[in-house]
């Protein structure tokens, strides 16, 4: 595919968004209105007076009829304002910026973990069929795909934690209330190397195993399958045995031949599994305490802090539509029969 | 009865984009039998499905007998997977939360499935209009991740049995939507699709009677490889209290419930409710996934 028309293809895809993303803001908005009862009225307590929740409504623009809030929630959000949250009193944007660090370390690692493992677990396994990778390749992917994520951190931490006593707790990012007070990169173990503070890189490192391999681990399921049943096809095909007749050494084949080929559905797979990631990612900071996006979510779904609520969602769907554009245009790139 | 002949006699009747395998019996058992992890998957499904039935007949205790004085014990032979907090027997629990998130599950795929094989019907069938809305609806609802969906879904409408339901089963219809659309655009130029518009046959009886039934297959594969992740999301749901609540005994809720006593180091009462959710999922998967096997006339044993 040509540069340019691969640039004109990802600049429709990118307009294509806005369209669907502004139907998942209604949809998202009309969620947090259908609760019955009124928002502030299940937030407040017995003791707010009737005067005091009449201004608490007019603030969040809930004494207007739904399409008007619909409206003057757009006219907010494009001033890069989200509402202002119960909980922690100042606007969610705010909120979902400062836990946007964690939780982004957190899922990375963990994506980076998964395919690390997932690929050569699942190339391994293509290529000796019926070994004792295999074996394990599959057992990995059916056990992965079957454990509940809460219930796996959990085992995890009584035997890391609480029996061996190897691993810091679920205490959060450090173990320790050390933070920042200007974080670089977001990255904890990235700022700790940059400010030279190795002794925080290695508690910032031991609080990151446990999650990241929880997280990691169910991840890693979807994407080692589809590695194994792709690769096993690709090497079977015409192409390949070609590649072989005519010499060239066997890794070349797997890797430039095969593997190439089979990339596009291990990408999809990928974006997929992103998207259980961020979902599996709210379980696990529960778990582990972690001060990201899902413990924020978390909290917010318990005080019925809706501001908040809408806030998360919007911004976990946005990321989610992000990765799959991006899967798209690789694919667009990768592929010179994607027509577009 | 004459209809059904009709049926039979019709062009290419047996002739289908993904040809049906009528299974007799002894050839599903034969299929089974060069499969081992089918049949494990089988045999798990089985096992659930029967404690969901005779549950609370098979149980040792009521499940919702507070003992005190027997709080938060670990295995013993009295009670061989511990008690928990309110000394309420954790095997018997184990095995009556067996129907109720059976319930949930079967209720939410079915649903899912019924409401998502129609839209994708109705899409791949009429096309254009209709084709364009119901799928671009459905691209809405997959912008979200899965379980955030679902997370606000519960959360709006206040946690009890049918959020559950309904938020699971939310998630879940746009898969069947996909591939019931791509099953019917396939399917609707078959020759015997064809020959049965020829024949005389109405358009919705030709969509009821003729090309739904040989879509089947692989939405039967679909929908048990969607009990295991609704199983899942269910626990899910009910472990961070969007879902069904605590004294409930259901699977996701009683591994909250060892949560709270996690620093006590009582791992019984998270232990083995977290196992039943994963040797049921583990049994829908294995299912599932041979299910796929046998009934792909390529992929089964001759």
């Amino acid at each position: 595919m040509g540069s340019t028309r691969l640039l004109l293809y990802a600049a429709r895809r990118i307009l294509l968004i806005v369209p669907v993303l502004l139907v998942a803001l209604f949809l998202t908005f009309a969620l947090t209105r259908i609760v019955p009862g009124n928002p502030v009225d299940r937030v407040a307590g017995p003791y707010i007076s009737l005067e005091r929740r009449a201004e608490l409504k007019h603030i969040a623009y809930l004494d207007r009829p739904f399409y008007e809030q619909f409206a003057l929630y757009l006219r907010d959000l494009s001033q890069g304002k989200m509402g202002t949250s119960y909980t922690t009193a100042q606007d969610v944007s705010k909120d979902l910026r400062q836990r946007f660090p964690a939780t982004f370390e957190l899922v990375t690692y963990a994506m980076l973990f998964a395919v690390a493992v997932a690929l050569p677990l699942g190339i391994s396994a293509a290529i000796k069929k019926d070994s004792w990778i295999d074996s394990i390749a599959r057992a990995v992917s059916v056990l992965g795909v079957s454990m509940p994520i809460f219930w796996l951190g959990l085992m995890l931490l009584y035997v890391f934690f609480y029996f061996l006593g190897w691993l810091p707790g679920p205490v959060g990012r450090t173990g320790s209330a050390i933070r920042f007070a200007e974080p670089i990169t977001g990255f904890l173990t990235i700022d700790a190397l940059l400010k030279g503070d190795f002794d925080l890189f290695l508690k910032a490192v031991q609080a990151l195993i446990l999650p990241c391999f929880t997280l990691g681990f169910v991840a890693m399921a979807p994407i080692a399958r589809m590695t194994r049943a792709v690769m096993a096809e690709a090497l079977q095909s015409d192409y390949v045995r070609t590649a072989r007749s005519l010499g060239l050494p066997f890794r070349v084949v797997v890797l430039r031949h095969a593997l190439k080929n089979a990339l596009i559905p291990i990408l999809t797979i990928t974006a997929a599994v992103y998207g259980y990631a961020l979902g599996g990612e709210v379980l696990v900071e529960i778990i582990f305490a972690w001060p990201g996006l899902g413990q924020y979510s978390y909290n917010a779904l318990l005080s019925s802090d809706f501001p908040a609520i809408q806030g998360f969602v919007l911004l976990v769907t946005f990321v989610y539509m992000v990765i799959y554009l991006a899967l798209d245009i690789a694919t667009a790139a990768l592929d010179p029969r994607v027509k577009y | 009865m004459a209809v059904e002949e009709r049926n039979l006699i019709a062009p290419g009747a047996g002739l289908t984009a993904a040809p049906p395998v009528v299974g007799r019996f002894s050839d599903f058992v034969y299929q089974l039998r060069g499969n081992p992890a089918t049949f494990a998957g089988l045999f798990i499904v089985v096992v659930i499905v029967l404690s969901a039935l005779l549950g609370p007949v098979l149980a040792r205790y009521d499940p919702y007998a507070v003992d005190l004085g027997q709080s938060a014990v670990g295995p013993s032979l009295a009670h061989p997977f511990g008690t928990d907090q309110y000394g309420e027997d954790i095997l018997t629990r184990v095995v009556v939360a067996a129907r109720l998130d059976l319930f949930m599950v079967l209720s939410a795929v079915g649903a899912s499935m019924l409401i998502g094989v129609a839209l994708g019907a109705l899409a791949g069938f009429f096309g254009r209009f209709f084709d364009e809305g119901i799928m671009r609806s459905q691209d809405v609802l997959q912008a979200f991740p899965r379980f955030v969906f679902a997370m606000a879904v519960a959360w709006a409408l206040g946690p009890g049995i049918v959020t559950v339901i309904v938020a699971t089963a939310a998630i879940n219809i746009p898969g069947y939507a996909r591939l019931m659309r791509s099953l019917m655009l396939s399917v609707k130029e078959t020759q015997f699709a064809l020959a049965a518009v020829a024949v005389g046959n109405s358009r919705w009886r030709l969509l009821w009677r003729h090309l739904l039934p040989n879509c089947l297959t692989p939405i039967i594969v679909l929908s048990t490889l969607q009990c295991g992740f609704t199983i899942l999301e269910a626990a899910g749901l009910s472990f961070i209290g969007l879902g069904v609540r605590v004294p409930q005994a259901e699977w996701g809720v009683m591994i909250a419930m060892g949560l709270q006593d996690f620093l006590q180091g009582h791992w019984w009462i998270y232990t083995f409710p977290g196992l039943a959710i994963a040797f049921a999922v583990l049994g829908f998967n294995l299912l599932g996934d041979g299910l796929q096997d046998i009934l792909d006339p390529k992929r089964r044993r001759v």
